[in-house]
């Protein structure tokens, strides 16, 4: 039950087959047996348990809210929950409740969601690997010990996925599953990878690791992660999810804790290209609490028409074909190009020459925002504050050395270095202009007829942590966010879907990009290589 | 696109959190005396230097300042007058409890986002056009970053690359009676008048060694109007500042209340010889009354000259204006020059206001400002209404002057001419200048908690012009009001039997007894000591208790007296 999609749980919900509480139920105890992943930063399990019941009523009563009425989902550990802790992983806000309901948080409770926990992070969201954590790494569920099934749709002809499952129903979803692989640590078929030990695993990308891992493991049916670089599509790649990193200003950040205000969108995390679909459609819109959300009114978005694939016109820009990727990566690239023009698709080759500027102008622009945005936290409203009393100027300079890490730190001091008068012109003022280069390249594209761009997300498939901790958190971020941050510098939407596994049998997955508020060709276009590719669904053993 | 929020359609309530006020009560912020002074407060502790103990007046007497040329620049924060915040909902009542207009945006908690307030775009863009700005049609906001604990983000917003108006100019009458020989007018160039937030309050409890922040303030909307340095001393200063509150009040922008800090003047200051580059200058803050724009930057004037005169350079520093010990001290807190860091504020779009009235695309920008409409929306102000009482009144400019720097005596003017067309403005201005004000002066009441409906002073101007009673009568019946008599003017007369004689013949009788009974006032007269005069016709108005129409004793008195002078 618990690697089904949204659609399909909520359709088993209408049906009666089972009720909130239950799957509440199932989920609770799944998080609790993957506790040493790390996926949650807190279980919300009496706020879970209490929103499921009231759900079971309105399933009872028949006033159900939304398809995502009575399904548990997760949220990122930077957006505000009301009376829950909200830590950023930092130890800055390790007691701070917020007094409010981040806008998208509120959006899913009133669609009758079922809030599980709050997720790990990197702190503040400056992380690639969900490894800066005041409370410890996240554990990708690839490879990690843990036992688990791996099934494959493989057409409406077979058996029903009921009676894979053993369930008595007949009604439901007539999609169908059947045992592919067999993969566990124990029992790894491919043999390229050697068995998970203690303090060497496979990280699960970040900084929304958490959220990808909650979903993937099947703990929760959706979780929302926050995306400034590619933070909710780096981890979604590593764990074979499907990432959606939507339009800027489409979602409200109000409540999201910011990273860097001008690039920061909520982010989907989801099984299926349908369900960051749903999501999408309870999650945008126009907020009043939120300058920067379009007022336009939002159109929902229905995929349930194929489309054609033959009238899709799909770039692949060279540039992402950078230093340090993979040839897996590669071969998967160019593997799904094929399958794309196979089908018909036009598929070209576009320049998007600036790619390669994109991350030193990234990393200006976020300090930059980073060392304004973390100006706040000074120990007096909210937060942290150190017994420091000589004077205010030490209880500040204490209260953040103290609270932040070092890298939240770093970036502050070179973002106020940026800043400061004499090197704004050279620093943000240039990164200003290097940002609508690249916003340009993407225009280009859009003009010359494109309607999405293929790429990687990641360079590689998810990186070892004893790998990963040998390079810094900057060093890491260039790479990580290669392909993934040009969509936050220009806007546009973004999403990441699995297509394969890997040598190592870890999942690989490719981004889409799309123009500014065109999620319907966007998620279109993904849910049909999503078809095509039939990436194999996780299923932990119990 | 920006939408701004409207006031009073609050779509989401912000209840102050019991968590914030409780971290305010429960962790008061601790802080030794030492670091007090660190901070900058509203209230100046005065800092005495040993060597600045002469006074403002023997300053005044210092004939070498005439060699001097001093330059005086203005930068004034109005508040604008709203119900909400310039970025939250949260109200801007004076006055309230402690932390009792704060919103989350307010004390920074973290993921919460700036609303523009549409109502104080507005203020701004009639304020701009008062001043005959040039508003821009995109104007941005900036984030200006300093650590403060009234500061609660870190940082302020404002407008710093691109202002919502600029270029703008106030033309105002310095008008001092005393110090300049007679009225002038001068204009002041407005650099610009930019959109911004205020910070909160930090109050020093140095005696239990701690610092408490009051947050009502945080994000209260202030106009920024920056003055070019074009004016020359502190009369002039004051009297710029006198005319901008005409013009806010009128517009009803602002409440200019300075003792509420609605209107807060800094006044930059230099002096140089002339023919030569402007020297350094200081900045003068804590100015709490039009009177002490003057005094202050007066005070400075002379500090700097007898500084520089003394062989001492000026430094650019930030000085206080301290009230009591009248003197500028140097505050403290503002030795180091900061690095401001400024950057553009992502969470705001750029403010776009619409020029002309027909936008290029319908719709398109149906959110935004309308500046014609705005500028059809300006009311007369206060030079159109001096100008119209001068020339369709007769009225004197100095007398204009008066009625409009009050609104309550004007309106009374309007109301006592439009009463009965047929009164005379001169006389009608003269009740309300001289005795009306004379009057509520001696009884120390304001002219808002005057006793005096209109009616009442327009019947007072009636018996003056119909001659019904002199002068005299007239304050006799002012006062006999305000004493708590409730008649009306007319019955008072009646009731004391006030009523002028002007009957010639009862003239004659008078002025006949009083040179009987004075034969040795009258012998002076004629001896050409012509000054006893005065004292005879004040005899005369004994006699009446008053009531004579002296105009008339004067003119019998003076026939009788040349006809004992010349039998």
């Amino acid at each position: 039950m618990l690697s089904l999609s949204v659609r399909q749980i909520s359709r088993k919900l209408q049906d009666g087959v089972i009720v909130p509480s239950d799957v509440c139920t199932a989920c609770l105890y799944q998080a609790e047996k993957l506790k040493k992943l790390n996926i949650f930063v807190r279980l919300t399990k009496e706020v879970a348990e209490h929103q499921a019941k009231e759900s079971d009523v309105r399933y009872t009563n028949g006033n159900v809210r939304s398809l995502l009425d009575g399904i548990p989902v997760a949220v990122k550990d930077n957006y505000c929950t009301r009376n829950i802790e909200t830590t950023c992983s930092s130890r800055m806000l390790e007691s701070f409740k917020p007094p409010y309901n981040a806008t998208v948080v509120q959006k899913l409770q009133d669609a009758g969601a079922v809030l599980l926990g709050k997720c790990n992070m990197d702190e503040f969201a400056m992380g690639s690997g969900t490894v800066d954590s005041i409370h410890g790494p996240t554990k990708n569920i690839w490879q990690s010990g843990e036992k688990y099934t791996l099934l494959r749709n493989v057409g409406e002809r077979a058996t029903s996925v009921e009676q894979v499952q053993g369930c008595n129903s007949t009604h439901g979803s007539k999609m169908v599953y059947q045992e592919l692989h067999h993969l566990s640590s124990h029992s790894n078929k491919e043999g390229s990878s050697s068995p998970s030990e203690e303090g060497d695993w496979f990280i699960a990308g970040g900084s929304s690791g958490g959220s990808a891992v909650a979903v993937a493991s099947g703990a929760v049916f959706a979780a929302l992660g926050s995306d400034t670089g590619g933070s909710t599509r780096n981890p979604a790649a590593y764990c074979g999810v499907v990432g959606l990193k939507p339009s800027y200003g489409l979602l409200s950040r109000h409540g999201l804790i910011p990273l860097v205000n001008s690039m920061d969108v909520p982010g989907i995390l989801t099984r299926t290209v349908d369900d960051a679909a749903t999501l999408l459609n309870i999650l945008a819109g126009h907020d009043l609490l939120d300058s920067t959300t379009v007022q336009d009114s939002f159109i929902p978005l229905d995929l349930s028409q194929d489309i054609d694939i033959s009238r899709i016109r799909i770039g692949i820009p060279k540039e992402y074909n950078c230093p340090g990727m993979s040839d897996e990566v590669m071969e998967t690239w160019s593997g799904v190009a094929d399958i794309l023009e196979r089908a018909g698709a036009e598929v070209v080759q576009v320049s998007m020459p600036h790619t390669p500027s994109s991350i030193a102008c990234y990393s200006v622009l976020n300090q930059c925002e980073v060392a304004s945005n973390m100006a706040r936290y000074d120990g007096i409203e909210f937060g942290l504050r150190t017994a420091e009393n000589r004077s205010t100027e030490e209880l500040y300079a204490s209260t953040r050395s103290q609270g932040f890490n070092e890298t939240v730190r770093g970036r502050i001091l070179a973002g106020n270095y940026f800043l400061l008068q004499r090197n704004y012109p050279h620093y943000f003022l240039q990164a200003l202009k290097v940002r609508r280069l690249i916003a340009q390249d993407f225009t280009h594209a859009w003009s010359s007829g494109i309607d999405v761009l293929l790429t990687p997300t990641t360079l590689t498939d998810a990186p070892r942590y004893s790998q990963f901790i040998s390079r810094d958190n900057r060093e890491q971020c260039a790479s990580q966010d290669y392909c993934t941050q040009p969509a936050n510098m220009a806007g546009c939407p973004a999403v990441t879907l699995p297509i394969k596994l890997s040598k190592q049998g870890l999942p690989l997955s490719l981004q889409l990009m799309g123009q500014s508020y065109r999620e319907d060709v966007l998620l279109a276009v993904a849910k049909w290589i999503e078809t095509a590719v039939d990436f194999p669904r996780l299923q932990l053993e119990t | 696109m920006i939408l701004l929020y409207s006031e009073g359609k609050s779509v989401f309530t912000f209840a102050l959190p019991a968590l914030l006020i409780r971290a305010w009560t429960c962790r008061n912020f601790s802080v030794n005396n030492n670091d007090a002074k660190h901070f900058l407060s509203r209230k100046v502790k005065s800092y005495v230097s040993p060597t600045s103990t002469y006074t403002t007046e023997t300053k005044f007497k210092n004939k070498k300042q005439s060699y001097w040329k001093s330059v005086v620049g203005l930068e004034i924060h109005a508040q604008i007058t709203s119900t909400s915040k310039l970025f939250s909902q949260a109200g801007t009542e004076f006055g309230v409890p402690v932390n009792a207009n704060v919103s989350f945006f307010d004390a920074a908690i973290p993921g919460t986002l700036p609303m523009l307030n549409r109502r104080c775009v507005e203020a701004g863009v009639l304020t701009a056009l008062a001043l005959s700005c040039r508003v821009n049609p995109v104007s941005f906001f900036d984030r200006k970053h300093y650590f403060y604990s009234d500061l609660p983000a870190g940082y302020q917003i404002t407008q710093h690359r691109v202002p919502l108006a600029q270029e703008g100019v106030l033309e105002f009458h310095v008008f001092t009676p005393g110090s300049h020989h007679k009225p002038y007018s001068k204009k002041s160039c407005i650099k610009q008048l930019q959109l911004e937030q205020d910070s909160g309050k930090s109050l020093h409890d140095e005696e239990a060694c701690r610092s408490l922040v009051d947050l009502n303030r945080a994000g209260i909307p202030l106009m920024e109007l920056v003055f070019e340095p074009d004016l020359e001393d502190g009369e002039e200063a004051a009297a710029l500042v006198k005319e901008l509150m005409l013009i806010l009040q009128r517009l009803g922008t602002c409440s200019c209340k300075m003792e509420e800090g609605a209107l807060r003047v800094d006044a930059n200051v230099s002096v140089h010889h002339e023919g030569e580059p402007l020297g350094v200058r200081t900045e003068v803050k804590n100015i709490g009354s039009v009177r002490a724009v003057g005094h202050a930057i007066q005070y400075e004037i002379h500090r700097q000259v007898k500084v520089l005169e003394a062989g001492g350079v000026i430094i650019n520093e930030t000085r206080a204006w301290d009230a009591d010990s009248k003197q500028t001290v140097p505050m403290r807190d503002k030795e180091e020059k900061q690095d401001y860091r400024y950057m553009p504020e992502p969470n705001l779009p750029p403010l776009r206001v619409l020029l002309n009235d027909q936008p290029a695309v319908p719709n398109t920008y149906r959110d935004h400002i309308n500046v014609q409409c705005l500028r059809r929306k300006l009311p007369e102000l206060p030079s159109e209404t001096r100008a119209k009482l001068t020339n369709k009144y007769g009225i004197s400019p100095e007398s204009a002057a008066i009625l409009v720097n009050e609104n309550v005596l004007l309106q009374h003017f309007y109301d006592i001419m439009e009463e009965k067309k047929s009164r005379d403005p001169k006389l009608s201005t003269n009740i309300l200048i001289m005795e009306l004000l004379t009057i509520l002066n001696k009884k120390k009441l304001s002219l808002e908690a005057s006793p005096f409906p209109s009616h009442t002073l327009g019947e007072i101007v009636d018996l003056l012009q119909s001659e019904k009673i002199n002068l005299v009568t007239a304050r006799k019946i002012l006062q006999e009001i305000i004493s708590g008599n409730s008649m009306s003017p007319s019955e008072v007369v009646e009731k004391y039997e006030w009523t002028q004689i002007t009957n010639p013949s009862e003239i004659e009788k008078v002025c006949t007894a009083v040179i009987e009974q004075n034969p040795k006032l009258v012998e002076q007269f004629c001896s050409g000591k012509t000054k006893v005069f005065n004292s005879l016709v004040g005899k005369a108005a004994k006699i009446t208790e008053n009531r004579a129409n002296m105009a008339t004793v004067v003119q019998v008195l003076t026939a009788k007296l040349r006809k004992i002078q010349n039998p």
